[in-house]
């Protein structure tokens, strides 16, 4: 490994586990701008990043906080991400923001939301959209380009800003830039999983929740030439498909171990809203129907959005096609709805079509990866056999 | 975590709840399975959509929260509430079979226990307890109003059945009022499934027959609402969590008729009569309570044996507001038909309202209906209802309202505990009775 993607490695390491958000802090001495946090899965950065503010990931305390006092917010069946999140909250980790964006994924996360509310009001202020859970229409793309004005103007009002509609085709162009990064990060990844590993390519998504993403920008740039450089050579083990960490992170352990295995992901959903258009979003026109009617001509599937002209199912199969993946490997969080229904579906058709798959659950606070790791072991092996 | 599944015999001394209401909402629900069984038997001779001939057109499947039944009706579409299916299965308690079914399928067991148990109920032919079919669905309807899981439920019968699904993507409300860009975006969808339903049914679209059907709704909706008013009175009459249950059969399946007012009619004489007399909903009524979420359908009546040894009687109750917060004054307007339905469906509803507007109605309750405590049943599988839970009952204890927290679920009835549920209310209802009765004047 260069030592230069090595270091860069184990920056966004750094980043992404310090819950005390120093970066966070720093930047907004540095530039004087706000800081709002957003919940996944998807949320429209490049309004936030014009009207004033660094996006920050709110994608729970990972294994680095002891859940103390969130516990007892909630019901016995929820998620460790709304349990952590929340614990962050009460315990003035958030007091960095300046406030926090949700959007309705699943019931948890909603009524996340209004607790947030409830409990932080004098601290953070909370804001809330709809995202159309309608795909055909034109109706719903003007309503969402409707819910963006909304909240761009709000937020914009409370930096003191007048609503600037260049400044936020440009933060288009330059999301647009980061989308395009992961894009080819992810295609040479399909291509040569033995030099991007999986972990490796999730701790860089990672970090652009903490990075401002021009400095993000040059860090995947730099990081995509250091693993075009790589020539490792090829390990044995087996290609798959991993699907249903879209919301709630897996611990980087976890997905070490994949690569440990020989489980080479060569596509996934992890932080699937960092890549949720498969182009670049128009930065011509209003700016708000361009990133409405692109998120809702997105054709990237996802468990929190219902599209039934393109079943997710059929499109994991042409994924699991085109990406020549021999299995498909389920990482669904604890608790987690959305995903969790979703696994029936899909493995009704992978067992239609004859692919392999396996299910894992995590939660962030998983210590021991032992039965993980026999799991995994057994199917690669019961795979590399079968392709033998 | 299992106790066996027996309700105790002694709790109430075999308390009977039945009231004449009872009796007419059986015969709606009869009527209403009947109907749908004729549909299931003619697509058993023709698969034929829309079905030939007179009456029902076919049966559209759609969730209870912020229903548009209306619509349905005003093409003769017979609705299917899967919720209803799973809480019949639970009440007599087939659950279980089902559930574990599911499972086997692939289903997590903490996912909604509603949507697992309808699924295989589905699978397995859909026969009801009554020996009727519930038919295969002409559209299915998934009204997204609040509860994501509906999303999920209704894409998997669409999976399953192979039947066309169309979406009412209701957006979430924040404030009181939603914006005008939400109404209109409600009832712009609303006209595009009225052209869809005309297919569907194979009838055009009459408005005036809609307004006919929503003044039935509106008078539905104001008995019933009058209905819940009584329960202020002291003893109240009417049973506000258990009986709710009751009534929203008919108000889910009816409202839009001449049969459901007549119900509510019914109904409401039923209640003023028990006022005239002074006969509460419970025998000694000691204790007036607010109850928060779904029942725990496999020990429904297990549950209410608890309340009733206390002599608590629900005077309110969030569960009964699924399908609307009729009691604060909503009513569907014949003039206004698609608007008044988009806003039901928007504002006038449980589910599709936040949190905090939850907290904000219980304390209504507990004000306006003069409630001792509140109760929350917390559903295990339902996260609708139940994430948050924890922080409610932070809310009411910090306001001083006596709030216990139980939980369990409402179609699985390996969480719910009969012991350690009994031992919680009686220690709850010991302090609270302490608390009411002991001191001299003080109320809670
Ligand atoms: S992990 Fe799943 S259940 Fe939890 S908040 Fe995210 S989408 Fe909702
Ligand atoms: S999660 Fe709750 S509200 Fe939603 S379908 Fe299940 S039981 Fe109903």
């Amino acid at each position: 490994m260069s030592g230069k993607l090595e270091a860069a490695l184990a920056r966004c390491r750094e980043l992404t586990e310090d819950m005390s958000y120093a970066s966070v802090r720093s930047h907004k001495e540095k530039t004087g701008d706000g800081a709002i946090g957003y919940f996944p899965v998807y949320s429209p950065l490049e309004l936030y990043h014009a009207a004033g503010y660094l996006p920050v990931a709110v994608h729970g305390g990972g294994n680095q906080i002891e859940i103390t006092a969130a516990d007892s917010r909630f019901g016995s069946f929820i998620c460790s991400i709304v349990k952590s999140t929340m614990e962050l909250g009460m315990k003035g980790h958030l007091d960095v923001l300046d406030g926090v964006v949700f959007h309705d994924i699943c019931d948890s996360a909603r009524n996340l939301a209004w607790l947030f509310e409830r409990n932080f009001k004098d601290k953070l202020f909370m804001e809330y959209f709809h995202l159309p859970q309608k795909p055909d229409g034109a109706a719903a793309a003007a309503f969402l380009g409707g819910e963006y004005e909304r909240i761009y103007t709000k937020l914009a009002a409370l930096r003191g800003r007048k609503p600037d509609l260049d400044a936020i085709r440009k933060s288009i162009g330059l999301y647009n830039i980061n989308r395009g990064l992961h894009r080819r990060l992810y295609k040479l990844r399909s291509e040569r999983p033995q030099d991007v590993l999986t972990a490796e390519l999730s701790l860089l998504t990672r970090a652009g929740g903490i990075l401002p993403v021009e400095e993000h920008n040059k860090m995947l740039a730099d990081c995509l030439a250091d693993f075009e450089a790589r020539s490792n050579k090829p390990r044995d083990g087996i290609r798959v498909l991993v699907e249903g960490s879209f919301c709630e992170q897996p611990p980087i352990e976890l997905l070490e171990l994949l690569d440990a295995v020989g489980c080479f992901a060569v596509d996934d959903d992890l932080l699937i809203g960092r890549r949720w258009f498969d182009q670049d979003v128009p930065v011509k026109g209003n700016p708000f129907s361009a990133l409405a009617e692109a998120y809702m001509k997105s054709p990237v599937p996802s468990s929190v959005r219902h599209n039934p002209g393109v079943p997710r199912t059929e499109a994991m199969v042409q994924r699991v096609r085109s990406n020549k993946a021999q299995a498909v490997l389920f990482i669904y969080a604890k608790f987690c709805e959305p995903g969790l229904f979703d696994y029936v579906l899909f493995k009704d058709v992978l067992e239609r079509e004859g692919i392999p798959h396996l299910l894992i659950e995590f939660e962030e606070k998983m210590w021991t990866f032992d039965k993980a790791r026999m799991e995994l072991e057994t199917f690669v092996e019961s795979q590399l056999f079968a392709y033998d | 975590m299992t106790d066996t599944p027996k309700e105790n015999p002694k709790a109430a001394g075999h308390v009977h709840y039945q009231g004449r209401m009872h009796a007419l909402q059986k015969e709606i629900i009869t009527r209403w399975y009947k109907e749908l069984h004729g549909v299931w038997q003619r697509q058993q001779a023709s698969n034929a959509v829309p079905l030939p001939g007179s009456g029902a057109t076919g049966a559209v499947p759609l969730m209870i929260s912020g229903n548009c039944v209306e619509l349905l009706q005003a093409f003769d579409l017979l609705p299917v509430y899967p919720e209803i299916n799973a809480l019949q299965l639970a009440i007599r308690k087939k659950a279980l079979e089902y559930l574990l079914k599911a499972e086997d399928m692939g289903y997590s067991t903490d996912n909604c226990g509603y949507v697992k148990a309808d699924m295989a109920f589905y699978l397995e032919g859909a026969e009801t307890a009554q020996g009727t079919r519930i038919p295969k669905p002409s559209l299915i309807l998934n009204n997204f109003v609040g509860c994501n899981t509906y999303i999920k439920w209704f894409e998997h019968l669409a999976h399953f059945t192979k039947a066309p699904l169309f979406t009412l993507d209701i957006p979430f409300l924040q404030g009181e009022e939603p914006d005008a860009g939400q109404i209109k975006y409600v009832a712009d969808q609303l006209k595009d499934l009225i052209r869809l339903l005309e297919k569907v049914s194979g009838r055009s679209f009459d408005i005036d027959r809609l307004r006919e059907i929503l003044k039935l709704s509106a008078r539905s909706e104001e008995l019933w609402s009058a209905i819940k008013m009584t329960a202020k009175n002291n003893p109240s009459p009417y049973e506000a969590f258990f009986d709710a249950t009751t009534m929203m059969g008919p108000l889910y399946v009816s409202r839009g008729t001449p049969e459901g007012v007549r119900f509510f009619e019914e109904a409401l004489r039923e209640m003023e009569e028990k006022v005239r007399l002074g006969v509460g909903a419970v025998a000694k009524e000691r204790f007036r309570v607010v109850v928060e979420a779904p029942p725990p359908y496999p020990y429904f009546k297990a549950f209410r044996d608890l309340f009733n040894t206390w002599g608590a009687c629900s005077v309110a109750s969030t569960y009964s507001c699924v399908g609307g917060t009729f009691e604060f004054g909503f009513r569907h307007d014949p003039r206004d038909p698609l608007n008044s339905i988009a806003r039901h469906m928007l504002v006038h509803n449980v589910c599709n309202r936040n949190y905090i507007q939850r907290y904000d109605q219980i304390l209504r309750y507990i004000k306006e209906w003069n409630a001792d405590a509140l109760i929350i049943h917390s559903v295990k599988s339902c996260r609708l209802f139940s994430a948050g839970h924890g922080d409610m009952r932070e809310f009411f204890t910090s306001k001083g309202i006596p709030t216990l927290y139980v939980e369990s679920d409402l179609e699985d009835p390996r969480y719910y505990s009969p012991a350690q549920m009994r031992n919680r209310f009686d220690a709850f209802f010991e302090a609270l009775e302490h608390k009411k009765y002991s001191t001299k004047g003080a109320g809670v």
